[in-house]
């Protein structure tokens, strides 16, 4: 049953290109795919381990300046001195690379910084973050262009041998590479929470103090869940830049990581599949709205509809949904997969047994 | 030489009347946090409500300046306890981070209420003071920014007499300490929230309502007034009034040193910075005061 369902989702998804042939809605697929790339990774650190970042999207912006500069290469004043830095541009993919590995540092040393802090502090410091990088981005003019914004950078391509080389310019190819990369961050992301990692991670979520006095290393595993999640968003920013071709300082701003924060919540916090259906939500909400309604109505309605949710479904709807399926069906043919991640989402209602083991198990 | 003292002089003129308004913008959401433990998104919001009652009654109703200013901080007051009769009573019992998001959706709903209102073009409050600046020596001094300075001034003094000289006020302190020791003292904790966050916005609409003059007024000015007067309460350590009062000047001398010696690109980026720095080396901020519990 469960086998099954995976599997027609995934012949849908991948012929979605054949039934859905409007450029416009496979627009809309590629770059809500984008999004729920971020809002996957960024679940990793809100879901699993707790922690509210709102500079998410500081790593995306990273990720597609890092991917932009080196595929279109750059030609600036070195810090000291009179020499030059000058970088020939390069192959996307070295750019992709290069994104996720930079962004994966930004993320390390700001969860090496921000990390000895919690709540409020964190929360404020991971939003200093995202706009000191778009303030940067808006007045370092001579390696981002600044406002003008960094025009014509290459689609993303291959160079292999025996192959032959190729770029892609059309929407299948792009929404391809984003299904790819959507997969194997939903396949890491499982990987990890479903071990004993990802158990350390939701043990000091639920109880910090019990969990480090349970002898979980809490900022080793806060430091590692703020790196993946960080490359994993500045991958998303790299496809983004080789798709959309032009970057401007506005993929910093605030709100871009609020839509995530939505998606995230909306769907059901710490579970897997939850940002997905959040993202499904929120990408198809707008397309729906523009019809009828300006802009200002569509972020109206995404700020009340974040208000109702927290108050009246704080847990998301992944876990509502699950617990009416459990009621009416029993628990008699829920699949083990499915019971273990409504216990790391179903906080609140969890029996204290259950808390107790998810801490010791960790370390187990 | 002189020239350079002279510059410094008009730097240092400048970021006291800017300090001013940091300050009201600083007090009012470290109060709202000392009290409430709600981490107040909307606090940009209610700041550009301010700005566009004060327009609005100007401009649009051709109403007195300073009648329109008082009847800008009373419409702040009142937006302000219906924001927290509407949502945050009902997110009592909530973690910090639920109620976190939902002033987000407030914050993101309200800006965007009132670009559907205003439109996108800035607005000018026009003002019955003088455009001749008055001049000190070298240093040049609007009538308005004289005005606002001492206006801002005054509201922080009134503010901290009714916490300090008043039952309400002594009531939100010990709300501040303890909340459920004080709701056994028979404290009314839903009044004190509700006038605690109706304080705190109004302080908000003031330094919208006072700035808005000096400035423009656009929808999307309570951002940067949000994240600054975050960077605010953080210099001067969550909860803790004097520290807000001071970490608002602070912030305005570096902004406006920032400005003037380094690089005017990076103005605003100043503050940030300046939060990131005084997290990384006294979390608590600058001035903790002792003994106060905050979450």
């Amino acid at each position: 049953m469960k086998n099954l369902s995976t599997v027609v989702i995934l012949l849908l998804l991948l012929t979605l290109p054949f039934w859905l042939q409007d450029p416009y809605y496979q627009h809309i697929v590629i770059t809500t795919g984008l999004f729920i790339i971020g809002a996957m990774s960024l679940n990793l650190l809100l879901g699993y381990t707790g922690q509210l970042n709102l500079g998410h999207i500081a790593f995306f912006g990273i990720g597609a300046y890092v991917s932009a500069l080196t595929s279109l290469g750059f030609d600036i004043p070195a810090f000291f001195g009179d020499g030059r830095i000058v970088v020939e541009p390069g192959s996307p993919i070295v750019g992709f690379v290069l994104a996720v590995v930079i962004a994966g540092l930004f993320g390390f040393i700001v969860g090496k910084l921000s990390f000895k802090i919690r709540g409020a502090y964190f929360v404020i410091v991971t939003i200093s973050f995202a706009e000191v990088t778009r303030l940067v981005a808006l007045n370092w003019v001579e390696l981002t262009q600044g406002p003008l914004a960094l025009n014509n950078i290459p689609p993303m391509g291959y160079n292999l041998p025996f192959i032959g080389s190729g770029e892609f310019w059309s929407k299948t190819p792009n929404y391809y590479l984003v299904l790819a990369l959507g997969l194997v961050c939903y396949v890491i992301i499982r990987r990890i929470v479903r071990s004993r990692v990802g158990r350390a991670m939701i043990a000091l979520r639920e109880n910090e103090p019990l969990a480090v006095s349970a002898g979980i290393n809490v900022t080793r595993y806060l430091n590692f869940a703020a790196t993946v999640s960080a490359a994993m968003a500045g991958a998303a920013g790299s496809l983004y830049a080789h798709y959309i071709r032009i970057i401007d300082p506005d993929v910093f701003l605030f709100i871009y990581t609020v839509t995530m924060v939505i998606m995230v919540i909306t769907g059901g916090k710490g579970t897997l599949i939850g940002p997905i259906i959040g993202g499904i939500i929120f990408g198809i909400l707008p397309v729906g709205l523009r019809e009828v309604a300006g802009p200002e109505i569509q972020w109206i309605v995404y700020g009340v509809a974040m208000v109702l949710i927290v108050m009246f479904l704080p847990q998301g709807i992944v876990p509502a949904l699950l617990r009416v399926w459990e009621r009416k069906f029993g628990s008699g043919n829920d699949p083990q997969s499915e019971r273990r991640q409504r216990d790391g989402t179903a906080a609140k209602p969890a029996p204290p047994k259950g808390k107790t083991l998810k801490a010791t198990g960790a370390d187990a | 030489m002189g020239r350079i003292v002279d510059q410094f002089l008009q730097h240092v003129a400048n970021a006291l009347i800017l300090g001013g308004t940091y300050a009201l913008l600083g007090i009012g959401l470290t109060l709202i946090l000392g009290v409430m433990k709600v981490v107040n998104f909307t606090h940009g919001e209610l700041y550009a409500f301010g700005g566009f009652m004060a327009y609005y009654f100007v401009s649009g109703l051709g109403w007195n300046f300073f009648v329109a200013l008082v009847a800008a901080v009373m419409l702040g007051i009142l937006l302000g306890a219906l924001i927290e009769r509407l949502v945050l009573r009902r997110m009592r019992s909530a973690d910090i981070d639920s109620t976190m998001v939902a002033m987000i959706g407030c914050w993101i709903a309200l800006q965007n209420l009132s670009l559907l209102v205003w439109g996108g073009v800035a607005k000018s409050v026009s003002t019955p003071f003088p455009t001749e600046p008055l001049m000190v020596g070298p240093i040049a001094l609007s009538w308005l920014r004289i005005f606002v300075l001492c206006a801002a001034v005054g509201l922080i003094i009134l503010a901290y007499l009714l916490l300090q000289k008043t039952s309400l006020g002594k009531a939100m302190r010990a709300t501040f300490q303890d909340r459920d020791t004080a709701s056994l003292m028979g404290i009314n904790i839903n009044l004190i929230y509700t006038a605690t966050f109706a304080l705190g916005s109004g302080l908000a609409a003031a330094a919208g309502a006072l700035l808005g003059p000096v400035f423009v007024v656009t929808t999307t000015m309570g951002n940067l007034a949000a994240l600054k007067a975050f960077s605010i309460v953080i210099l001067g350590g969550l909860g803790s009034i004097q520290g807000a009062m001071i970490g608002g000047f602070i912030l305005a001398f570096a902004e406006e040193l920032g400005s003037g010696y380094i690089s005017s690109g990076y103005r605003d980026a100043v503050g940030f910075i300046l939060i990131i720095l005084v997290l990384m080396f006294r979390p608590t901020g600058l001035f903790r005061v002792r003994g106060e519990r905050i979450g």
